[in-house]
C-alpha cells in the first residue's frame, strides 16, 4: 500500500521500491546462458568462420571440445550461441554411415533438411539467404523463446555473405561479425585490424584471432578453436585450428594402476543373507 | 549472475533510433542514423534502417529490430501481390510509362497499418512510410506505435525524435527543392546523433521521385554536429622526432 505521507514530501516517489521491498525484494528469474565466441570475416574471395569449443553448464564445463560450427548445406556453415539444444534443432548437423551396398546420409536440423529437399527439387545450389529467411521467420515466430544466436556464413552465386541472426528473430548484413558472451573481446579485434579484401590467410588468422580473445578474456568461453573456410574453390572445415589451451600436466606414468600397487592389509568377505544371525568369518 | 551489457538472449535488440521522411516540391527524402543497439552495446554500427518495399515506395524503421524487419517483409510480399495483380508484370497500362512494381503509396501505408493495429499487443514498432507515386505525388505516412497512420508534410520517429521536434517544426519549409531537403534533414539527424545516446553513425538518406530512388550515406566526419563522436582516427601513427 502506498503511504499516504509520501505525497507530503514532493519530489521523488518511491513507493514502488518500498513495495517490493516488504515483499521480499524484486528478483528476476534468471536464464542458464551457454557461453560462447563465435565471429566470422568476409575476405576477398570467401567468408572464414570461427567459434570456441567450450560448452557450458552454469559455472561447470560440460564438454572441453564441442562443435558450434553447424553444417547447414555444402556452400554454408552456421555458427551457434545461446541454448546448444535450439542451435542445434535450428541449423543442422549431418551423419554419413557406410553399409556394405550404400552411403547413407543422415540429416539433422530444421535449416539444413528443408535446404536440402530445395536443392533436390530445384537442382541448384542453395543460397545463404534462404538459410537467413527461414531462420529469421522461424526465431521470430517463437518470440524469442526458441535461444538461438547466430553467426551464418556462406558462398553462393552472389559471392560471400555474412549474416547475424538474433534470437527475436532479426537480423545484420555485415563485413566482420561476432555474437556469444565473448563478442565483445571478439569485436575488439575486427573493430581494430579489418581491413577490406583480405587474403585467406590474413582472414583465418584475424578470425583465429578474435575467438582466442574471447578464450582468454571470457569466462564462458575456452578450449580450442574451430574454423570453417567458405568459398568458390569449396568448404574447409578445420577442426582444432588452434589449441591454444593444451593440458599442462598429464601424469606420464598414466592413470591405470598395476594390481596390487595398494598393499592389502585385511580382507573381509561377508555372506550376504537376511537371516543369518552372526557373520561367518574367513579370513 | 549480474547483467551483463550483451545480454542477447534476453535483451531484444532495438533500432534505439532517429528516422525522419520529409516530402519536398517533386518527391520526399527518407533519412535514419545507423545504431543498432542491444541494451547497451551497439550490435551494429552500419545498419540500415530505410527498407525498399516496392519501386516506389520506402519505410523507415524503428523499435525492435526483429518485429519491424518482420513487419517490412510481410507488408513487402503483400505489396508485391498487390502490384502484379494491379499491374501485371509489364509496364503500366497508362501513358506514364511506371514500372510494374510501382503501387500507391497510400495503400502501402495502409497495408503497413492495418498489421501494426492488428497486431499491436505484440508489436514494438514505429513506422514511417513515404513514397511518390503519379495520382497524388510526394506523400509521408507516420504509423506510430498503437497503430494509426497519419499523413503529414514531414513525419519523424525513435528515440532521437524528441531532440529535434523544436528544430524541425521551427525551420520547416514547404515546396523545398531536393538539395535543401536533404541537408535540411541531414543536419536534423546530426543533431539528433549529437543527443541521443541510442542514435549514431552514419546518416543514410534515401530520395524518391518521378524518374526512380537513389540512396546516400554521409559518413560521420561530414555531419555538421557530430561532436567529436566516431571522427576519423589516423590508423598509422607518424614517428615523433
Amino acid at each position: 500500500m502506498q503511504d499516504p505521507d509520501a505525497f507530503d514530501l514532493g519530489g521523488f516517489e518511491f513507493s514502488a521500491s518500498s513495495h517490493n521491498a516488504k515483499e521480499g525484494g524484486f528478483t528476476s528469474k534468471l536464464a542458464t546462458k551457454t557461453g560462447t565466441t563465435i565471429s566470422g570475416v568476409i575476405y576477398a574471395d570467401g567468408v572464414v568462420l570461427g567459434a570456441d569449443t567450450r560448452s557450458t553448464n552454469g559455472e561447470t564445463v560440460a564438454d572441453k571440445n564441442c562443435e558450434k560450427i553447424h553444417y547447414i548445406a555444402p556452400n554454408i556453415y552456421c555458427c551457434g550461441a545461446g541454448t546448444a539444444a535450439d542451435t542445434e534443432a535450428v541449423t543442422g548437423t549431418y551423419y554419413v554411415y557406410f553399409s556394405i551396398f550404400q552411403l547413407i546420409l543422415i540429416l539433422k536440423g530444421m535449416v539444413s533438411s528443408a535446404l536440402f529437399l530445395h536443392r533436390k527439387s530445384t537442382l541448384r545450389e542453395s543460397r545463404v539467404v534462404s538459410a537467413q529467411s527461414i531462420l529469421k521467420s522461424h526465431l521470430f515466430k517463437y518470440q524469442g523463446h526458441v535461444g538461438a544466436a547466430l553467426v551464418l556464413g556462406g558462398f553462393d552465386i552472389h559471392g560471400p555473405q555474412l549474416f547475424t541472426v538474433y534470437p527475436h528473430g532479426s537480423s545484420d548484413c555485415l563485413p566482420y561479425a561476432t555474437m556469444g558472451s565473448g563478442s565483445l573481446a571478439a569485436m575488439s579485434i575486427f573493430e581494430s585490424d579489418y581491413k577490406d579484401g583480405m587474403s585467406e590467410d590474413e582472414a583465418k588468422l584475424l578470425v583465429a584471432r578474435s575467438i582466442r580473445a574471447g578464450i582468454f578474456n571470457d569466462l564462458g568461453s575456452g578450449s580450442n578453436i574451430d574454423l570453417c573456410v567458405l568459398s568458390r574453390a569449396g568448404t574447409k572445415y578445420l577442426r582444432n585450428f588452434e589449441i591454444p589451451q593444451e593440458r599442462t600436466y598429464i601424469r606420464a606414468e598414466g592413470y591405470k594402476f598395476k594390481t596390487g600397487t595398494t598393499v592389502i592389509n585385511k580382507r573381509n568377505f561377508q555372506t550376504a543373507t537376511s537371516t543369518t544371525t552372526e557373520p561367518k568369518k574367513i579370513l | 549472475m549480474e547483467e551483463t551489457p550483451v545480454d542477447f538472449l534476453s535483451i531484444p535488440v532495438s533500432t534505439g533510433t532517429t528516422i525522419l521522411a520529409c516530402a519536398y516540391r517533386t518527391g520526399v527524402v527518407l533519412a535514419a542514423d545507423s545504431r543498432t543497439s542491444t541494451g547497451a552495446y551497439v550490435a551494429n554500427r552500419a545498419s540500415d534502417k530505410i527498407t525498399q518495399i516496392c519501386d516506389n515506395v520506402w519505410m523507415c524503421r524503428s523499435g525492435s529490430a526483429a518485429d519491424t524487419q518482420n513487419v517490412a517483409a510481410y507488408v513487402k510480399r503483400m505489396v508485391e501481390e498487390h502490384a502484379m495483380e494491379r499491374n501485371g508484370t509489364g509496364f503500366r497500362e497508362n501513358e506514364s510509362n511506371d514500372r510494374a512494381m510501382m503501387v500507391d503509396v497510400r495503400v502501402v501505408a495502409k497495408l503497413t497499418q492495418k498489421i501494426a493495429y492488428e497486431n499491436k499487443e505484440k508489436l514494438q514498432a514505429g513506422m514511417i512510410i513515404a513514397g511518390w507515386d503519379r495520382v497524388r505525388g510526394p506523400q509521408v505516412y507516420g504509423i506510430p506505435l498503437g497503430g494509426s497512420m497519419l499523413e503529414a508534410p514531414f513525419s519523424v520517429s525513435g528515440s532521437g525524435s524528441a531532440y529535434i521536434y523544436g528544430y524541425l517544426d521551427n525551420t520547416y519549409k514547404e515546396n523545398m527543392e531536393r538539395e535543401e531537403c536533404e541537408k535540411w534533414m541531414t543536419e536534423a539527424i546530426s543533431l539528433a546523433i549529437a543527443r541521443d545516446a541510442s542514435s549514431g553513425g552514419v546518416i543514410r538518406l534515401v530520395t524518391i521521385h518521378e524518374n526512380g530512388c537513389e540512396k546516400q550515406c554521409v559518413l560521420p566526419k561530414d555531419h555538421k554536429v557530430c561532436d567529436g563522436e566516431l571522427e576519423q582516427v589516423a590508423t598509422t601513427t607518424t614517428a615523433m622526432v
